[in-house]
């Protein structure tokens, strides 16, 4: 009897402990934003302190070693956008075009077969990518191009955009799904072929999803780093010509951490600074995508 | 009464019909292209590294030499790295699901934590790495150890797992609640009896997938400053470690061709270990999902 009832106690504080630890659960991702703003903002205050801001954000140069260190973060954003650019180029038309094939023509057999496949594509590690475009995509448009250095902006912007297809494909694919049939069915039977249903139709009714699929990828394509680490060099430089070797704000940071910028040095706090530029281009990529995704959602 | 002109119309119905073919041939085309890219990225990576790839390349350390490299403390690394990673961050993850599903109110900030939740989904994994460097190698004086690269990579996939801990959360019917309810439950028996084992299928599927994404990650580790020669077996969580994306991005920066066949067999592992994980993904979810 007396065992039975300190087990009821027992099961009663478990009854109020169980909440407080699953909410707590929940506060640790919050506080891990609040932790990344944080760490981000207060290192490049420090930053800030030894460099101008306008410097900082109307410089053409990113020099940051040695004597007559410079930082204008503009070569690295032009970087990381031509980059965006390409990738957008490779990926938005296939990925488009996979999805409007898996959505409105592929036969059910072929769809078990291809969507997986292109999961897999997905999972690939990016380092694996980066390999691939250092020693196959690269040598191949040397072949192509004379005089490619081996390190561009191009390579590797082509092979973040074959990273990128697979979510564009299969996040527009899930808005085209979710079009409903008698809206493809009125356009058929008004006699529309199945291009004219897909484009006219289906892809209208989907642009909100699609549109927030394209933002995510070119969020992907901003941060992405592995790739670029490896394939597109370390040369900041304000240009717009694919072939010349460029640097990005996250290979950036990659070079920072691999030599040895001494902790304290404004070398060292710059990769906050920088950082803090990634985070908010991806964020306002994510909260727009997220708000146009639902914002325009129709509603059938 | 000629309304329409036949001829007209059959001229562009020909036309239009070319294009819906036409068109789903490229359509086709740009689903294959995928498929293609993998093809040939694996066969590349298969011709040059199997050569590599015997017993002696799983149980060498690095070296300065190609032919004597080899990837034993990667592998150890990743080993140790999991068991880091994946207590904290199930622990972590299927709590802040249970606790959205579960408990929390529809309020302000119960929003507000699904909005963080998605948003830090899109932080870029460079950005993870700097709040490691700086809160768990330098704050919380962890060195470039173990626990501080594991800590970092749990916070990485959390978002991951509680988005698909949630799922598998809320495809239980509640009739199943009710029932247990019914029985006189209280709300944490009813979790840890009923919901829990329904849910684990889909956790764990989840969950795994999320590790194996936390097993070919390069970059955040690069900052936590993971090295990549390691001629020693890590002894705890304190240990200084590398894994094995690293040592792949190690060899890949070589300018030495032989280096890029080491790096070749390296992806290979990287790849079969991926290929494991998201196997045993599969057959958890084919084999253990309920259909209520």
């Amino acid at each position: 009897m007396n065992e039975k009832k300190s087990n009821q106690h027992f099961l009663r504080i478990l009854e109020k402990v169980a909440p407080a630890f699953f909410l707590l659960c929940a506060i640790i991702s919050v506080l891990t934003t609040i932790g990344i703003i944080l760490t981000l903002l207060v290192e490049t205050i420090t930053f800030f302190n030894r460099v101008s801001f306008t410097e900082f954000i109307t410089g053409t140069e990113w020099w940051p070693f040695g004597e007559n260190a410079s930082y204008g973060i503009l070569p690295l954003i032009s970087g990381t956008l031509l980059i965006a650019v390409i990738a957008m180029i490779v990926a938005l038309p296939i990925g488009l075009a996979s999805a409007i094939y898996l959505s409105e023509f592929a036969p059910p057999k072929v769809r078990k077969v291809v969507k997986p496949i292109l999961e897999v594509l997905a999972g690939v590690p990016t380092i694996v990518y980066g390999f691939f475009a250092l020693t196959f995509v690269t040598p191949m448009l040397q072949l192509a191009i004379d005089d490619l250095p081996i390190f561009n902006a191009l390579s590797p912007g082509i092979v973040v955009g074959i990273m990128i297809i697979p979510m564009i494909a299969s996040l527009s694919e899930d808005a085209m799904s979710s079009v409903p049939d008698p809206m493809r069915e009125g356009a058929l039977a008004l006699g529309s072929t199945r291009l004219e249903v897909a484009l006219k139709v289906v892809v209208p009714a989907a642009l909100s999803g699609i549109i927030g699929s394209f933002l995510l990828g070119i969020s992907r394509a901003i941060g992405e780093t592995m790739i670029v680490s490896v394939a597109a060099g370390s040369t900041p430089k304000l240009t717009t010509d694919v072939t010349e070797s460029i640097q990005t704000m996250t290979g950036y940071i990659v070079q920072v951490t691999l030599g040895d910028a001494s902790y304290g040095s404004t070398t060292y706090y710059s990769i906050y600074a920088v950082g803090i530029t990634l985070f908010v281009f991806t964020l306002i990529m994510n909260l727009l995508s997220q708000y146009i995704s639902s914002r325009f959602k129709e509603d059938y | 009464m000629n309304l329409v002109d036949k001829q007209v119309v059959q001229n562009k119905m020909n036309k239009r019909i070319i294009s819906n073919r036409v068109m789903r041939q490229m359509f086709f085309l740009a689903s294959v292209f995928g498929i293609v890219v993998l093809a040939v990225l694996l066969y590349r990576i298969f011709s040059e590294g199997l050569p590599y790839l015997d017993w002696r390349f799983l149980t060498s350390f690095a070296s300065r030499f190609p032919e004597e490299a080899g990837i034993k403390a990667a592998i150890a690394g990743s080993v140790w790295l999991m068991a880091v990673t994946a207590p904290i961050s199930l622990v972590l993850g299927v709590g802040t699901a249970i606790y959205l599903e579960e408990y929390a109110k529809e309020n302000k900030f119960t929003q507000f934590i699904r909005m963080n939740i998605s948003n830090l989904a899109g932080v870029p994994s460079v950005v993870f790495g700097l709040l490691g460097l700086t809160v768990f190698v330098r704050l919380m004086d962890m060195g470039r150890s173990i626990i501080a690269g594991g800590l970092t990579m749990s916070l990485l996939i959390l978002p991951i797992i509680v988005v698909s801990s949630q799922e598998a959360i809320r495809a239980i019917p509640k009739n199943q609640y009710e029932a247990s309810y019914a029985m006189g439950a209280t709300k944490w028996q009813t979790i840890r009896r009923i919901v829990l084992p329904a849910a684990i299928p889909g956790i764990l599927t989840g969950g795994i997938l999320a590790l194996s994404r936390a097993i070919g990650e390069t970059a955040p580790l690069l900052m936590i400053g993971a090295l990549s020669f390691i001629a020693y077996l890590p002894e705890n969580i304190w240990s200084g470690f590398t894994v094995l994306p690293i040592q792949i991005f190690n060899w890949t920066g070589r300018p030495q061709e032989e280096f890029h066949l080491v790096a070749s067999a390296g992806i290979i592992v990287l790849l079969i270990i991926l290929l494991l994980m998201n196997s045993i993904a599969v057959v958890i979810r084919n084999k253990f999902s309920k259909r209520y």
